[in-house]
This record gives structure tokens, C-alpha cells and sequence, in this order.
């Protein structure tokens, strides 16, 4: 194990999760609302965004999966250190993290079932750039639409179409993230 | 200094109650399981609502604690200090100033801004659990969005009572899928349901989280020939006068003489600082006197 896996968490768990959880559930209440999220210094490539959700949501209870080039070993060590999360096949995690080339196909994940469709893996899209600009969002959390830069649209109304099931999307780049639940309707 | 973890809670737990609040306002309506913890209160004081508070709370947040509307009952007050000490959050009684507001069974009169967020304490999260008393049968009624005997109970009230009779706990569908207990808010409050703060349920004892995005469409279950009414007591607060928020009926004395006041503190000592007087404000002030 490097020591680089060994570095990098909150310096403040407990006051740094609580900021981060904040501007995430803020991101998934208001589908399109770019968000300030900081704190977790992961190795490269990713994000301090997607290391911060992953500090904040991920333990040995949520079993992560890593796809492109997040598939590395000092970023599986990081997160197994820092969180005790498992690293699994993208069938069995409940948290995804990848490009949104590598994530792909969306299948491979679980969207829940008709009882319990909380049991749902939440994708972690690391994007090149976040703008409030691109396809056009509806649906709760949303006054009368937004606009945010998806790397496409069909897959998003594919996804809304498994209401209530479904899987729900966190977008990141650098300290930035914006979010996509299952409800909301994405059009061009 | 504090001997406690940020919170009260500690991270793992709050972790796992963030999961279930994420998924809850992903799929809007549907009750989330997660696992209660025990909380240093009896259930049925608001343990669920503390949870979520906990886990949503940063330093930087005002805190407001609301029970049927007062700040100043046992329960609003008690959970106002579990956090002062355990969180070192500010409080407030004040809607405006608050940032996050917990409340038990009343929507505050003032309207929330999108930078609030409301968490309501929840006793029974299951709106047929008294229709339907296996969990395993309602969870496959919500599955199968199989409302019907939501729908009979209600026409049941009509026949019985010539009107719907249920005025709190009133049952509301969400985005046109799930139907919602909105916790036991008279249904006064249901049309302020759609608002544009976050709002999140915690059940404690029953181990339930859901919530509503912002702006979600949330609808009061009616028929054609029965719309739904908003109802209060045909009064005016008299104390300040109010005659657009929902009332308490106090019984004064022996003789059975009555006042209504607001159940909002906050709105009704604002109105009468504004000098709005009600009927009865007057005899109030002398008495005091």
C-alpha cells in the first residue's frame, strides 16, 4: 500500500461531513443546482468532489464499485482505507464511480425493486466541466426548470421512465456537484 | 469543548441516515427503512425527527423547534437544549432566522425560503397502517399503488359524517405515485406541503425517513363531489387578531367560556409586537398587569 492511500480524509470528520452532506442533499433536492462540495484530498484522478461524497456516504456497508480510470490501486486502497467500503463488481455496489464512458452500460446496476426501491445503486459521474447550461430539467426539486451540462439525454429519460425504481446520479468535477435523481425529466 | 461526537450521533449512524434521506428525496414519498438508533428521550418525543436533525445539522445552522406550533412546550424545549449542548448550534424562536426547523405536527404560518429546511417528527409514517396492520401487505400496496381502501375510508367518512371527517394526518399522494402520510399536521397545513424549503420525516420508532424535494407535487386526497377543504375553527385569533391562521381552542374557566388563540407562537407574538390586537388582547394585557 502507498502511503498517498493513506492520506487525504476529512481533517474534521464530523463538522466536514456535516458541510458535505449539505451541499449534496442540496444538489439531489434541487436536481441542476451546482454545489460547493470540499474537503477529502483523494489521489488523482479524482475529483475532491467525488472524494468528499465518498468520505461522507460510503462505509463497510455500501459496497463501491470503480470503472476507467478511477480503477486503480492506490484509489481501491484509498477508499478501503478511509471508509472500510468493499470494492465489488457493478452489479452488487450501491455506489458507482467512473466517466461516464466507463460507467456505461447503465444495466449493469441495480435500480432497486417494486418494495424497496431505495435499494438502488447512486452513480458518481466525474465530468471535465459542470455548467448550469444544456439540456433542460424538470420535476421535484425544480421551481420551473433547470439547466444543467449532461453528457447526454437519452439514458436520463430511459431512467426516469423506471419511476419509482431507478438509479440516481451525482455529477463532480474539481469541488463542484450537481445531481440527477430518477424523477427528474430531462429533455434537449 | 463538548463530551459529545458533532451531533450526539455518531458518524457511522449519521452516515447511514444520510443514505436513507438521500434516497428519500430521490424517490419522494416513499418511506425509507433505516436503523434507529436509541436516543436519550422516550419514543413518541420526537426521536425520529432528532435523528434526522442530527444528521443534518452543521455549526453554521439556526435552530428552531416547533411543537403543534409553540416554542415554549416541554418537547420543543427539551430538543432545543439536546442540541445546543450536543451540536452548539444557535436557536431561535424566530421562523425568519431559523435554518433548520424541527417540528412537531404544525407547518409554521410564515412561508419557508429555499434556504430552510423543515423536519417533522413522525409518529405512524404508514398512511394504511390502520387500514392494513402487516407491513408486509402495505409495502406490497404501495408496490403494486393499490390506494383503494385509502380511497374507501375516505367515502366511509362521507356516508358516515356527510364530509370527510379526517382533519389531521391527512393522506396526500406525491408526484402522482406514492400516498403520504404528511405526519399528523391538520390538514390546515396540506396545501403548504408544496414549499420551496426541503422537508424530511423522521419516524423513529417505526425506523422510517422520507421526504419532498422542493416544489413536489403533493395532493390531498379527494373526490369530484368532496374537494378537499383546508379547514380551521371559524375565528379570529384573539389575541392578534389573525384571521388566516390555524387556531387552538382554550377553555377558560368552569363555565365552559373559550378563546382561540394561534398554535403558531412565533406568528401570533409577531402580530401583536406589529399591534395587531385581538378580542381578547386587551383582558390579556390587564390581567398581566
Amino acid at each position: 500500500m502507498q502511503v498517498q492511500a493513506l492520506e487525504g480524509a476529512f481533517a474534521n470528520a464530523p463538522i466536514e461531513n456535516a458541510v458535505a452532506f449539505r451541499a449534496a442533499m442540496n444538489a439531489l433536492a434541487r436536481p441542476g443546482q451546482i454545489e460547493k462540495i470540499s474537503g477529502a484530498k483523494p489521489p488523482a484522478p479524482l475529483s475532491v468532489a467525488a472524494g468528499s461524497l465518498i468520505l461522507m456516504l460510503c462505509d463497510s456497508e455500501t459496497p463501491v464499485s470503480l470503472s476507467g480510470p478511477f480503477e486503480t490501486a492506490v484509489i481501491r486502497d484509498w477508499i478501503i482505507f478511509h471508509t472500510g467500503a468493499q470494492i465489488v463488481t457493478p452489479d452488487k455496489a450501491v455506489f458507482a464511480i467512473g466517466t461516464w464512458q466507463s460507467l456505461a452500460p447503465l444495466s449493469q446496476f441495480a435500480i432497486g425493486t417494486a418494495q424497496y426501491p431505495d435499494r438502488s445503486a447512486t452513480l458518481i459521474v466525474e465530468c471535465d466541466e459542470l455548467k448550469p447550461q444544456g439540456a433542460t430539467l424538470t420535476g421535484p426539486g425544480i421551481k420551473d426548470a433547470a439547466q444543467l451540462s449532461l453528457p447526454e439525454t437519452q439514458s436520463f429519460q430511459d431512467n426516469a421512465k423506471l419511476f419509482p425504481l431507478g438509479l440516481d446520479f451525482f455529477f463532480t468535477t474539481g469541488t463542484q456537484v450537481a445531481a440527477l435523481p430518477r424523477t427528474t425529466k430531462v429533455d434537449h | 469543548m463538548t463530551d459529545y461526537n458533532f451531533a450526539y450521533l455518531d458518524e457511522q449512524t449519521k452516515r447511514m441516515i444520510r443514505r436513507a434521506i438521500l434516497k428519500g428525496l430521490a424517490i419522494p414519498g416513499y418511506q425509507v427503512p433505516f436503523a434507529s438508533r436509541e436516543m436519550p428521550m422516550p419514543y413518541g418525543w420526537g426521536t425520529g425527527g432528532v435523528q434526522v436533525s442530527a444528521a443534518t445539522l452543521t455549526p453554521d445552522d439556526t435552530l428552531k423547534v416547533i411543537d403543534q406550533g409553540a416554542d415554549d412546550t416541554t418537547n420543543a424545549v427539551s430538543i432545543r437544549k439536546f442540541f445546543e449542548v450536543t451540536a452548539g448550534v444557535t436557536t431561535t424562536e424566530n421562523t425568519t432566522e431559523a435554518s433548520v426547523i424541527q417540528t412537531r405536527h404544525r407547518i409554521p404560518e410564515a412561508e419557508l425560503r429555499d434556504d430552510q429546511i423543515l423536519v417533522y417528527q413522525v409518529p405512524i409514517p404508514e398512511p394504511l397502517r390502520f387500514l392494513e396492520p402487516r407491513e408486509t401487505e402495505t409495502r406490497k400496496m404501495h408496490a403494486l399503488e393499490e390506494y383503494g381502501l385509502m380511497h374507501v375510508k375516505l367515502y366511509e367518512d362521507i356516508s358516515q359524517h356527510g364530509a370527510i371527517a379526517t382533519s389531521y394526518a391527512y393522506p396526500v399522494k406525491v408526484e402522482g405515485r406514492y400516498v403520504m402520510d404528511p405526519s399528523p399536521i391538520p390538514k390546515f397545513d396540506n396545501p403548504k406541503l408544496e414549499m420551496s424549503a426541503i422537508q424530511l420525516f423522521g419516524a423513529g420508532r417505526e425506523q422510517r425517513i422520507y421526504a419532498l424535494p422542493p416544489y413536489t407535487k403533493v395532493e390531498s386526497l379527494d373526490f369530484e363531489d368532496y374537494p378537499f377543504e383546508a379547514t380551521k375553527a371559524d375565528h379570529a385569533c384573539d389575541m392578534c387578531g389573525a384571521e388566516n391562521s390555524y387556531l387552538d381552542e382554550v377553555i377558560m374557566d368552569d363555565q365552559g367560556s373559550r378563546m382561540f388563540v394561534c398554535s403558531d407562537t412565533d406568528f401570533c407574538a409577531g402580530r401583536q409586537q406589529a399591534g395587531h390586537l385581538g378580542a381578547l388582547a386587551a383582558v390579556n394585557a390587564e390581567d398581566a398587569a
